[in-house]
Order: structure tokens, then C-alpha cells, then sequence
């Protein structure tokens, strides 16, 4: 009963941080624009299950890949027995979700194999990140707090999993001594059990509690953590994929607000057709992050600062100041720093600072090919290209600021209808003289 | 062997007769005023007159789709050009329009719609791609003379529009050695023109995206390196200058190396 008491109030202590932590990051989404409707859930269901579940992007990098998506998958079926943990402190039960049978055997023995490889593929994580130098996790965007964050969550993982072997076999090697049925099947751990033969049965049970209250109450603890790290991406990485964009790569977003306008211009008559809303005062593009639109926020969310966007970008790799990484990092950086006040104080809150030069100079947006490399390489589908062109929209519409050669590149379209100075009385001149063999 | 000059048929000119052609060949600026990719616009039109496509070009009412203005985030320039080429084409009805340039391609498929521009897009790869398989193409092997050919996929048609197999199906057909470069398909790197990076000087670097790519080009140890696109053939050719191989290695849009093989 103490147990019963004492979990309850822990789960709700637990609860009640993440939904203040929730809550909050939710006030910052809200100040968020517009990005486009949430439709097609069928394509988007398939989206989630190829790239989120089947894991597809990862496996871009096929060695490292298989062990990230070994631990993807090990969580998915460990969340079961973490679910039944928490049925059973509640109500003081055990192994409540035995009724399912074999469903229950097959699930328990898979968690029992995937803790092991797990516990494998964590070793070999945490060996890269502290012995051999990966040069996607370097990188002016990577302070120190990002690798201490990465070091943590894989040994909270690492202790996680070995807390669930221990209590497993803990849980084998007593049923046996007591000659009582054993519920679930437990591939590895039946085999580690006998290392507590010469222990007593004292000793067996009281490891059995140590390390199932050590498996509950640091998967409360990671909970609360994770959020404020870039291991949030445990949580956001399913739905951020089942919210991608479904359009091509290649398809920038319109403005209709633009559209409005140039109609206008092309036909003035059609003002009466068509008044102009006063509705949306909004500036045109990116400047600050209250321009972002709630997807470019779940992306920077969702972020786990891996790097595969940027060590597939041409201007990175060219020792250009541009990393795709570190836009989105920024995005989420400067919502963390003006979230707050914006939440207080209403949008139009200023601290005389911005996304775009405080944070994000026009160099690294310049640099931009808009090759689609690093969102095509992204394994939870973040888009870094839409960023940065709204971020170039603002500059060239609102601050009319370009690398001189563009605003050249404008001139010449906007006169000749051509990026280069020709005329488009010239237009023809590559058909001059055409021969070709008679069929 | 017989020759006969072309003239390319001009929209405006078949509308005046009554007349609508089955595709609309958008031509590009590149295509009308880059020395080296009028070849590959010529090399185009010269395929499609050899197999008598029903085809016209805007000719002189063309104008740019304003593709570099919008990736450079001249959003209102942009539009004020796609509104405008719309209304044109929509004019004359056209319903097809056949591509070179993959940013002709992608703008024309994926963004005018959202602005009312509705038509079957189509790039010269795919269109080619089917008149091999139709049978209405037909090459002797021998004529590109056993040359080892590696493709560069241009972002636009591979990462932007997942257009990977036609292009390599072409040269497959063209000749037995096709060799890849390490990273090619959706893991190939930009040639470094994109985004309008090709109207302005590239930003502070150690290096140059296009040397970066022909090196790897260079690396397959092909005679030929074939391009689908104005920007990354003026990078490719760049960097083979840069590299002093323009002699012995050359750069061909799969357009021209097709004429070649068909001895047009």
C-alpha cells in the first residue's frame, strides 16, 4: 500500500512538470504563423510508418543507422512493458498485462532481446561520441552543452536497459526458487538469472525492487529532461514525420498575401472584384521568430542536432559559413530567449534583437544552393530550405537588401524578362540555322 | 545522307492559322541565351523535328519563369512574371509543355499551380525516356564510339522531382559504360549553381561547390560527363577548365550525346 502511495504521488509530481513544460513550449507554438492545413491523414500515416517507424531515412547511413534504429525500435516495445510498470505501482499488481497470452510472451521476450541490443548499440553510441572523431557532431553550432546532452541521455538509456535485464532476471531467478509460474519469456535474461543462484531469496527480491523503482523513476526523470534537450526528439520525431510537408522538395510555399497584390498591379480594376483584407498586417517573410510558422517550430522542436543535413551540404562542405543544422538550432534557440517575453507581453513585444542578424547572419543565407540535400537527408523530415528562403524574402522584400549581382538579376528579369541582359527580341536567335538528318 | 533546315514553329504564328500544337517546347533562358546550352536547345528541337512531334515555342513572348528571382526571395517578381506567363499560356490553351531546364520544370510543375497555371509538365528525359521505349528512337551503339559516360543528377529533376532512372535509361541505351559517382542520385551533391547562386559570386569558402563536383566526375574516370541542366553544365564545364581536362573530357547534355548517337 506504502508502494501504491508513494508511486502515485511520484507519477503525478512527474506529470505535472511535463505538462508545465508542455504547456509552455504549446504558448510558444501558438505565436507561431500559419504553415499549411493538416490534411491527407492517409498519406500521412504511410509517411510516418516508412520514415518514422520503418526507419527508411536513417538508414540513409546503413552501419550507424541500424544501431539508432535497433534503440527506436527497442523503445517502441519496451514503452509496453514501462505502460504495464506503471498499471502495476498503481495498483499494486503484478505483471498486469498477462491476460494477453502469447501477444504478451511475444512482446516481452522482444523487449528482453531489444534491452540487450540496446545496451550494444548505446556502448557503441557513446564509444563514437567520446573516442573517434565524427566529424558531423563538430561544428561551430555545437557548444559543449550539446555533447554533454547527447552523453547524458544515451548513459540515462544505458542505465535504463541495464535496469531492466537486472530486474528481469531478478524477476526469473525468484519465480524459479519458488517454483511459481513465470509470466512473459526472457530469452537473455533467463540466461543472466543464474548469477543470483548463490545470492538468498532476501537478496534476489530486494535487487527485483531496486531496479524496477531505478527503471520507473528514471524514465519519469528522462521524461522531464528530455524536453529541455535535443533528446526531445524521442518525443517529437513520430509526429513531426506524420506533419511533414507532402509536397515535392522542390515546391517553395506561395504567398497569397504577394498574390493579392501583384493582381492588383497587373489589374487595378479588379479592386472591386477583390478588395484587399486589412486583416494581415504580417510582414513579408522571416525576421524574427514570431514569423515562423508552427512547422519550422516543430522542426527546431524536433531537431536531435545529429548533422547529416549539414555534412550533406555544399556550402558546409566548401567551408562556407552556412550549416543547415544551425538554422534550425537558432530558430529554437532564439524561441527559448523570446518566447517568453512574447508570451507576457503580446507579440509586438521587442528586446531589440532578432533571428536574422543576431542569430542568423545574410552570409550563411546567401550561401543557400536551395539543393533540398540536407531536408532530403533529414530522418525526421525537417525542412531547413523553407526557412531560408523566408528568411531571403524578408531581406529582399521588406529591407529591399541583396548581394549586388542579384539585385541585378532582378533588374534584368523585371526589364527584359531574362536573368541576363538580352533582349527578348533575341529570343530566337538559337534557331537560326537548324539542320537536321531526314528521317 | 539528306539534310534539311528547320524552322522551329512559333506559337503565335499557329494560333494566327487556327493551328495548336501537341506540346509547347519552353525553351528557358538558357536555351535562347547561353552560347553552349542553345546547343542543347537546337540538339532538342533537332530530336523532336526528326521524329515529327507536333511541337511550337513561344519564341519572342516566352519570358523567364522567374525562378532565380523567387529562390532569391523576390517573391513579387516572381509572381508578377508567373501571372503573366500563365495568363499567356493559357490563352493559346496549352496543355503540355515539354521542358529542358529542370528549374523551368519544377517552377512550371510544382509552383504555378498554386497560381492557376495547370498543365502536363513534362521533362525532356521522361519525354525521350518513352519515345525510346515507344520504339520511335532508335540508336547505333557504336556511334558515341565505347565511351564511358558519368551522369551528374541535377537537384531539380533528382532530389526536387525524384527523376533519376530516365536520365540513366537514356544512356544506358547510348552506351555499355555507365559509371556512377560516389554520390550520385539523391545523395549527389550540387553543382553550386542553384538557388541563384549561379547570377552572383559564391560566399566566402575554401573551396568552389563546382571543383568539389568534377573532381568526383573526374574521379569515375569517364571520357564524358553528361549534364540535364543549364547551371550545372556551365559548372561542370567550369571545372574542367579549372582542372585543365577540357580536352580530353567532355561535357555533353544527354540531349546532344542523343543527336550524336543518331548522327543528326
Amino acid at each position: 500500500m506504502i508502494k501504491q502511495i508513494v508511486f502515485s504521488i511520484i507519477l503525478i509530481i512527474s506529470l505535472v512538470i511535463f505538462l508545465f513544460t508542455i504547456r509552455r513550449l504549446y504558448l510558444f507554438l501558438k505565436l507561431t504563423r500559419e504553415a499549411f492545413p493538416v490534411r491527407n491523414f492517409g498519406r500521412r500515416l504511410l509517411v510516418m510508418f516508412k520514415v518514422a517507424f520503418g526507419q527508411t531515412k536513417i538508414f540513409r547511413l546503413p552501419v550507424i543507422g541500424l544501431f539508432h534504429a535497433l534503440v527506436f525500435w527497442g523503445f517502441c516495445v519496451i514503452l509496453f512493458g514501462s505502460i504495464e510498470m506503471i498499471i502495476d505501482g498503481l495498483f499494486g499488481t503484478d505483471r498486469s498485462l498477462k491476460f494477453l497470452g502469447p501477444l504478451y510472451n511475444f512482446i516481452i521476450a522482444s523487449g528482453d532481446i531489444f534491452g540487450l541490443l540496446v545496451i550494444i548499440s548505446i556502448l557503441i553510441f557513446l564509444t563514437r561520441r567520446l573516442f573517434s572523431h565524427v566529424r558531423r557532431f563538430e561544428g561551430t553550432e555545437m557548444e559543449p552543452k550539446s555533447h554533454i546532452d547527447a552523453n547524458i541521455a544515451l548513459c540515462m538509456i544505458l542505465i535504463l536497459m541495464i535496469s531492466l535485464i537486472g530486474m528481469n532476471s531478478a524477476y526469473y531467478n525468484n519465480m524459479t526458487r519458488l517454483a511459481e509460474p513465470i509470466f512473459g519469456i526472457y530469452p537473455v535474461s533467463q540466461s543472466l538469472s543464474i548469477v543470483f543462484n548463490t545470492c538468498s531469496a532476501k537478496t534476489v527480491i530486494l535487487f527485483y525492487e531496486i531496479s524496477w523503482w531505478l527503471h520507473i523513476l528514471l524514465i519519469f526523470l528522462f521524461a522531464n529532461i528530455l524536453p529541455y534537450s535535443k533528446h526531445f526528439h524521442v518525443f517529437m520525431a513520430v509526429p513531426n514525420v506524420f506533419l511533414s510537408r507532402l509536397e515535392p522538395l522542390g515546391k517553395l510555399t506561395n504567398m497569397d498575401a504577394i498574390t493579392r497584390e501583384v493582381k492588383l498591379m497587373l489589374n487595378p480594376s479588379s479592386t472591386f472584384v477583390n478588395p484587399i483584407s486589412n486583416t494581415s498586417p504580417e510582414r513579408f517573410g522571416i525576421k524574427d521568430v514570431e514569423d515562423i510558422s508552427w512547422k519550422n517550430y516543430l522542426d527546431a522542436l524536433s531537431c536531435t542536432e545529429c548533422g547529416r543535413c549539414t555534412s550533406v551540404c555544399p556550402a558546409s562542405l566548401t567551408g562556407k559559413r552556412l550549416s543547415p543544422r544551425k538554422i534550425i538550432m537558432d530558430a529554437r534557440a532564439r524561441m527559448k530567449e523570446k518566447g517568453p517575453g512574447l508570451v507576457k507581453y503580446g507579440i509586438s513585444y521587442n528586446d531589440n534583437k532578432s533571428l536574422l542578424r543576431d542569430f542568423i547572419s545574410e552570409e550563411e543565407l546567401w550561401g543557400c544552393t536551395t539543393c533540398n540535400a540536407c531536408a532530403n537527408e533529414c530522418p525526421i523530415n525537417i525542412n531547413h530550405p523553407n526557412l531560408i528562403i523566408d528568411m531571403r524574402r524578408y531581406l529582399v522584400m521588406e529591407e529591399a537588401s541583396a548581394p549586388g549581382e542579384l539585385k541585378s538579376l532582378f533588374n534584368n528579369i523585371e526589364n527584359n524578362g531574362a536573368p541576363w541582359q538580352f533582349s527578348p527580341e533575341d529570343r530566337m536567335n538559337w534557331a537560326k540555322n537548324i539542320m537536321v538528318r531526314v528521317n | 545522307m539528306d539534310y534539311r533546315k528547320i524552322e522551329i514553329p512559333i506559337m503565335a504564328d499557329l494560333h494566327a492559322q487556327g493551328k495548336s500544337p501537341d506540346y509547347l517546347f519552353w525553351v528557358g533562358c538558357a536555351g535562347a541565351f547561353d552560347d553552349r546550352y542553345m546547343k542543347v536547345a537546337q540538339s532538342f528541337a533537332r530530336i523532336l523535328s526528326f521524329m515529327n512531334v507536333n511541337f511550337a515555342v513561344l519564341g519572342k513572348e516566352e519570358s523567364c519563369t522567374g525562378d532565380p528571382a523567387r529562390r532569391a526571395g523576390n517573391e513579387m517578381l516572381y509572381q508578377m512574371q508567373a501571372l503573366q506567363n500563365i495568363d499567356r499560356l493559357n490563352a493559346y490553351g496549352i496543355k503540355k509543355i515539354l521542358t529542358i531546364c529542370p528549374h523551368c520544370f519544377n517552377i512550371l510543375k510544382n509552383e504555378y499551380p498554386d497560381l492557376g497555371g495547370h498543365f502536363e509538365v513534362i521533362n525532356y528525359l521522361q519525354f525521350l525516356d518513352k519515345c525510346i521505349l515507344d520504339g520511335k528512337l532508335e540508336f547505333d551503339t557504336q556511334m558515341l564510339g565505347n565511351a564511358t559516360i558519368t551522369y551528374h543528377d541535377p537537384c531539380y529533376l533528382g532530389r526536387a522531382n525524384d527523376i533519376y532512372f530516365e536520365p540513366r535509361s537514356i544512356l544506358k541505351k547510348l552506351t555499355s559504360k555507365v559509371v556512377e559517382m560516389d554520390r550520385h542520385k539523391s545523395f549527389a551533391l550540387c553543382c553550386g549553381a542553384g538557388g541563384a547562386q549561379m547570377f552572383k559570386e559564391a560566399e566566402k569558402g575554401n573551396k568552389e561547390v563546382f571543383i568539389e563536383r568534377t573532381e568526383e566526375a573526374l574521379r569515375t574516370q569517364a571520357n564524358i560527363i553528361a549534364t540535364a541542366c543549364p547551371f550545372c553544365m556551365t559548372m561542370i564545364t567550369d571545372g574542367l577548365k579549372y582542372k585543365n581536362k577540357e580536352e580530353e573530357i567532355k561535357n555533353f547534355d544527354i540531349a546532344e550525346l542523343i543527336v550524336q548517337a543518331l548522327n543528326l
